[in-house]
């Protein structure tokens, strides 16, 4: 199992990361290394429906679509960068 | 005894004959905080005077005998828990200024009994590692060696806990994170079934295996401890709304003729001669107590780790995508939205969280998918089957937690190595069964090695059961000589 740095970069992107060239070389080795030893799984060929815990307990839990008090707003607004009166302010999406 | 070191029975007892005030008992727990922690760096946030105040309150609800058993009991929380009115880091420069907007449910479940909350303990950021040397704080330190590691992810919780700061701590095991600590620094640690207790106001790791749970300093107060965390929320839909028995009923109940199976892929060529000697003998004194040993085969645990190592990152790829400097937590300014993004996560995200988000986004990624993740989950759903095949023959299983005692700091650089730190732990997580982590004894150079009990789903009752009577048959009292 041999990771390419330019498949580095390309997950890099996938993930929102910037990495320096020798943390890139470093990562290449890393992620070689780790899934060399996830591969482990393929010698596993049974073939088996996949269940969840929730798909055995078959429940769906359902609450009635109610307002109630809850935290105020100002507390999590303070906790922006940049915030103009009650909202969050961003960097425009479109140039 | 110095208060610190009274365990949650023997202080509420004090504390309900008023030979003891909340007040002393709290001060008591902060002096040692002060005494030691700089030593061993098991708090990020000590919370000493609303933990004060917290102290008289409680006193306030003795004095009129309106007190149930936690009611001013000292207690810690690892920090990727949300306690209102405290930070809550994650251990991570991207959340280090990062206000609790609400209480987690589990705080909120506890705060009906009036604990007093002392304050924030260190982890491997955002709980990925094992051995809390990923922390952007700094590593815990063993209290029984501090050149040796806590272990983790809850390194803190564990190490506040045996070094008597906290009379009980909150942690959370993904793939062993309450459960290995507890081994490496001597205490008891509960990972509970998945299901049994609410997330909500945890920060997630890996939201399909995440678990909170206790780690204190016998096994009685685990049962006292958890009973109020467990139960359904409406704010976490994985919690179940089924019974919740009165744990410390199970705390009467002997072992004799309980059946205890021994899954052989669990000693294998790795385990360290002394961990497999101890382990051994804790089996032996269970037969002793009556218990019925039998082998048992689990065949598909030893593909955990690397199963654990594709569902975990891909979970972790998309729960972490929320740290995007936009909302809270650090932000680095940018010419365009896209910058914002890159450089703040680049900036704020430790070496072992990038790595981890890394290999889920290759994992993810299209062309990997079915190779990897769907793989993953279907050798997840084989190692279920295991169990449930498992508990068919016997009440309980019995295994190590770790393959060896505590390591020294520094000496699991290689991330692949640290991953199978969880060899033992992780299958419990993957099956969603729940684990109990208890000591069993101690190395010849004195580091604590705890033996690990698995109960079928929804059965903690019976990890109770099984670990007080072993504790007390063992009669095993392990202090760190912690001097300062």
């Amino acid at each position: 199992m041999s990771i390419s740095k330019e498949e580095v970069e390309r997950i890099a992107k996938l993930a929102r990361l910037e990495f320096s060239d020798a943390e890139k070389e470093k990562l290449q080795k890393e992620l070689s290394s780790i899934l060399g030893y996830v591969d482990k799984l393929k010698e596993v060929q049974e073939e088996v429906k996949i269940r969840h815990f929730e798909d055995e307990e078959a429940l769906n839990l359902m609450r009635e679509d109610v307002a109630e008090p809850n935290a105020n707003p100002e507390e999590f607004i303070a906790q922006a960068p940049e915030r103009e009166g009650n909202y969050v302010k961003v960097r425009s999406v479109l140039e | 005894m110095k208060l610190n070191e009274l365990t949650i029975k023997e202080a509420s007892e004090k504390l309900a004959k008023k030979e003891i005030s909340s007040v002393e008992l709290t001060q008591a727990c902060i002096d040692r905080v002060k005494k030691v922690d700089p030593k061993l760096n098991a708090f990020l946030f000590l919370a000493e005077q609303s933990a004060m105040l917290a102290a008289k309150e409680a006193d306030k609800q003795i004095a009129n005998n309106a007190n149930t058993f936690l009611t001013g009991i000292p207690y810690a929380v690892k920090d990727n828990i949300l306690v209102k009115g405290t930070k809550t880091t994650a251990a991570s420069k991207i959340l280090e200024n990062y206000e609790s907007t609400y209480d987690a449910t589990v705080i909120k479940r506890l705060s009906q009994a009036a604990p007093v909350m002392l304050g924030k303990t260190n982890l491997d950021e955002f709980a990925m590692g094992a051995s809390t040397e990923n922390s952007a704080f700094g590593p815990t330190r063993n209290p029984f060696d501090l050149e040796r590691v806590a272990g983790g992810s809850s390194g803190g919780s564990a190490a506040a806990v045996a070094a008597d700061e906290a009379i009980f701590a909150l942690g959370s095991d993904t793939a062993g994170s309450i459960r290995q600590p507890a081994s490496f620094c001597g205490v008891v640690g509960l990972k509970p079934t998945y299901g049994r207790v609410s997330r909500y106001g945890l920060i997630a790791m890996c939201s399909s295996l995440d678990q909170i749970g206790v780690l204190t300093k016998t096994v009685e107060d685990t049962a006292i401890s958890f009973q109020l965390l467990a139960g359904q929320d409406e704010f976490d839909t994985t919690t179940l709304p089924k019974h919740v028995p009165d744990y410390t009923r199970s705390l009467n109940l002997d072992v004799r003729g309980v059946k205890i199976g021994i899954p052989k892929e669990f000693f294998i060529e790795g385990l360290d001669q002394e961990v497999r000697n101890i382990i051994q003998s804790a089996i032996k004194q269970f037969e002793t107590l009556g218990a019925e040993i039998i082998e048992t085969s689990l065949p598909n645990v030893p593909y955990s780790v690397a199963a654990y190592y594709i569902i975990t990152p891909v979970e972790i790829s998309a729960n972490l995508s929320r740290f995007d400097g936009i909302r809270y937590g650090l932000s680095v300014a940018g010419k365009s939205l896209d910058e914002v993004y890159f450089k703040s996560r680049s900036k704020g995200f430790g070496a072992e969280v990038k790595r981890r988000i890394m290999i889920g986004s290759y994992a993810s990624s299209a062309g990997y998918f079915d190779a990897y993740y769907k793989k993953a989950k279907q050798i997840q759903t084989l190692i279920r089957d295991d169990f449930t095949k498992a508990f068919e023959k016997v009440d309980l299983l019995l295994t190590p937690v770790s393959p060896h005692a505590a390591f020294k700091i520094g000496e699991k650089a290689d991330p692949l190595a640290m991953y199978l730190e969880d060899v033992f732990t992780g299958p419990l997580n993957l099956a969603g069964v729940p684990g109990l982590s208890v000591p069993a004894g101690a190395t010849e150079s004195g580091l604590p090695v705890n033996l690990q009990l698995v109960a079928p789903h929804f059965q903690e009752e019976k990890l109770i059961q099984a670990g007080h009577a072993f504790e007390q048959a063992l009669g095993l009292k392990l202090k760190p000589r912690l001097t300062g």
